[in-house]
């Protein structure tokens, strides 16, 4: 049988200083930097280019192409700033990636600051993980003394600081120029692009903004070759990724596969749905992404095939729920989350969010009718394509998909004045029923 | 209240070291209310004036930030602050339960603290810990696959002042003013303390060591 998994980035988190620079260069680390520093930064972005690494944030932009945007010989600074805001639900590998191999993230950053040409780099770290925080800074610090921060950094005459930016609690932040303005000390709500970060980024500077993940694939991609990376995955996806798996299953955790496994694969190494009960639906990548049900567990888990099949990859957060579940709770609930996160810049998503919790409520206390599943659609048509930043299009994405398909589920509430469900059959722990 | 001229001191050379980190003050500005919630737990009318000061910038200015931002308090909370998910994933895997039982244990209000000042909870959105989900957060450490029961108990053993350690997380479970400072950038020297990855983080490597797909030390790079 062919590899299933793929441990790159999570190959050796189970030793216990995985996460220091001794651990981290034990396992191969700081191999990537001396070699990137040899090359022109032109061959550096040309390689990550030739990987076919797409952003591992949700988005799935080329992150070579994206480098490459970066004018040069402008005479303006540039900037690097690694978003470590993870907070899109169910998306949890940022997180364990910056505990447990916190130097790929550092080396990853120092090289693509030189591709770029910035001698400033920040990561911005969402503030509710304290652990993180301090594990950021510690390699930072470690980093410095072993000369790969620093001024002339291996005797190359390259330069770089790496700033540690804690943030202090705004969803919205994890969207990239929101993520500039909250940098440069404002509320981080997005700006109108273009102009695009590229151009006029951190301080109306060239900066490109990737993602941890993105970041830290980095120097397995130098050390190991374009092509040993490009190897895996599918024709348009390619490489290795971190699928999370959590909820009603009975091994939740951090599964490395390449781009294009499926659920069922997936499942099948992690023992299933839950004992005693079955697959109701799942979001593929976060809960900004369409649900799907079981009639996509073989779906090739890749940015196109996601994409044709009415989803997206997103984050590959495979939140999974079982027939215990009611896709109403849960998505009045992922709706609540929009509402309190909306940044309050747009009308679209502003008003929106908090009209269709209101809606939602009303269906779910079983007092709502088959009109109003018409007025939420018409709601989320006026948000879909009209708000400022993708924020909007991903939060209707719950309610959209789940009236597709368990529209019936909806109606039911109405019928059964209440919501059919026991919450205490959903839970982990034995409940007490109601 | 106000800070003496001796907290005062204290502060303006953090903010010093804080401003030079970034090649404008203004960058600032997040890491700073950071560090005057760490001074008194909350940010006061006197921390919002001393961060306009330090960047030049009007209280208005520096007000409009903090309120964006749900980490930063206007009011004290407490020596403990606990943070229960209840995002969908985390909710109905009983969350929710976590929050209602811990919500009646307390007797408290919003993010109020008990009457001891020792402990205040409040709901939190996804925490990115899914796959340890339900999830519990005191002072933005992680507390992994909680119950109604385990949750209580935590808070019990916060008020009595036992030594309490997180899942994933510092061996020491610093207060919710030493974590601000560290989220201002001073971080404390348990960094290299505590799992580095626990079980759900492990389990695609455990069973690619069992299949032999794993790469050998050093190689695939």
């Amino acid at each position: 049988m062919t590899a299933a998994l793929t441990p790159r980035l999570t190959a050796h988190w189970d030793e216990p200083d995985s996460f220091t620079l001794a651990g981290y260069r034990r396992a191969g680390g700081y191999r990537a930097l001396p070699a990137a520093l040899a090359m022109h930064p032109d061959e550096v972005i040309a390689m990550v280019k030739e990987s076919g690494l797409r952003g591992r944030g949700g988005a799935g932009f080329p992150t070579g192409v994206k480098w490459g945007f970066i004018p040069q010989g402008d005479g303006k600074p540039h900037y690097l700033v690694v978003n470590a805001d993870e907070s899109e639900p169910g998306t949890c590998k940022d997180i364990p990636t910056m505990l447990a191999n916190t130097h790929a993230v550092i080396e990853g950053a120092i090289i693509a600051a030189y591709a770029i040409r910035a001698s400033t780099a920040f990561i911005y770290v969402r503030g509710e993980v304290l652990h993180v925080v301090r594990r950021l800074h510690h390699a930072v610090a470690e980093a410095y003394r072993a000369g790969y921060l620093g001024k002339d950094i291996l005797g190359s005459g390259f330069d770089l600081d790496i700033v540690v930016h804690a943030g202090a609690g705004a969803y919205e932040c994890g969207e990239e120029t929101a993520l500039l303005d909250s940098l440069e000390g404002y509320r981080g709500q997005p700006r109108l692009k273009p102009p695009f970060p590229a151009i006029e980024g951190l301080y109306a500077c060239p900066t490109v903004v990737n993602n941890v993940e993105s970041i830290a694939s980095v120097p397995y991609i130098v050390a190991g070759g374009a092509q040993a990376f490009a190897a895996l995955g599918t024709e348009r996806s390619k490489g290795f990724g971190i699928f999370s798996l959590s909820g009603h299953v009975t091994t939740p955790g951090q599964y490395e596969a390449p781009l294009g496994v499926t659920l069922r694969e997936l499942l099948s190494l992690a023992g299933g749905v839950r004992a005693g009960h079955r697959l109701k639906f799942w979001t593929p990548g976060g809960s900004s992404t369409p649900i799907f049900t079981h009639e996509h567990l073989d779906v090739p888990l890749d940015f196109e095939s996601v994409g044709g099949a009415g989803s997206m990859l997103g984050t590959r957060a495979l939140q999974i729920f079982d027939e215990t579940t009611c896709v109403v709770r849960a998505t009045l609930r992922w709706m609540e989350f929009y509402r309190h996160e909306s940044c309050g810049k747009c009308t679209p998503c502003r008003e929106g969010t908090y009209w269709i919790v209101q809606v939602l409520d009303e269906l779910e206390r079983g007092r709502g009718s088959e009109d109003d599943l018409q007025k939420l659609l018409d709601m989320c048509d006026n948000i879909l394509g009209r708000a400022f930043c993708p924020f909007g299009d991903g939060a209707v994405s719950p309610v959209m998909s789940s009236i597709r398909h368990f529209r019936d589920e909806y109606l039911e509430h109405s019928k059964h004045g209440g919501c059919p469900f026991d919450p205490a059959l959903s839970t982990v722990f034995p409940g007490a029923s109601r | 209240m106000a800070f003496t001229e001796q907290e005062r001191a204290g502060l303006a050379e953090r903010a010093a070291r804080i401003i030079a980190r970034y090649p404008r003050p203004r960058s600032a500005l997040l890491p700073l209310l950071h560090l005057v919630q760490a001074a008194e737990g909350y940010v006061s009318a006197d921390g919002i004036a001393f961060c306009a000061e330090q960047l030049g910038l009007s209280e208005a200015d520096v007000t409009a930030v903090m309120t964006y931002y749900s980490m930063y308090k206007r009011h004290p909370v407490g020596e403990y602050h606990i943070g229960v998910c209840t995002n969908t994933l985390c909710a109905v895997l009983g969350g929710d339960a976590i929050y209602a039982s811990l919500r009646e244990h307390l007797g408290t209000a919003g993010d109020e603290p008990t009457p001891d000042g020792k402990v205040s909870m409040e709901r939190i959105e996804c925490n990115a810990a899914c796959d340890y989900a339900p999830v519990v957060l005191v002072n933005w450490e992680f507390f992994d696959n909680m119950t109604p029961q385990s949750a209580r108990e935590l808070a019990d053993r916060l008020r009595a002042g036992a030594e309490v350690a997180p899942t994933r997380g510092a061996p020491r479970l610093v207060t919710w003013k030493e974590a601000a400072m560290i989220l201002a950038g001073f971080p404390d020297d348990q960094a290299a303390g505590g799992d580095t990855a626990g079980g759900p983080t492990l389990a695609g490597l455990r069973i690619a060591r069992q299949n032999g797909w794993a790469p050998d030390e050093g190689a695939g790079r």
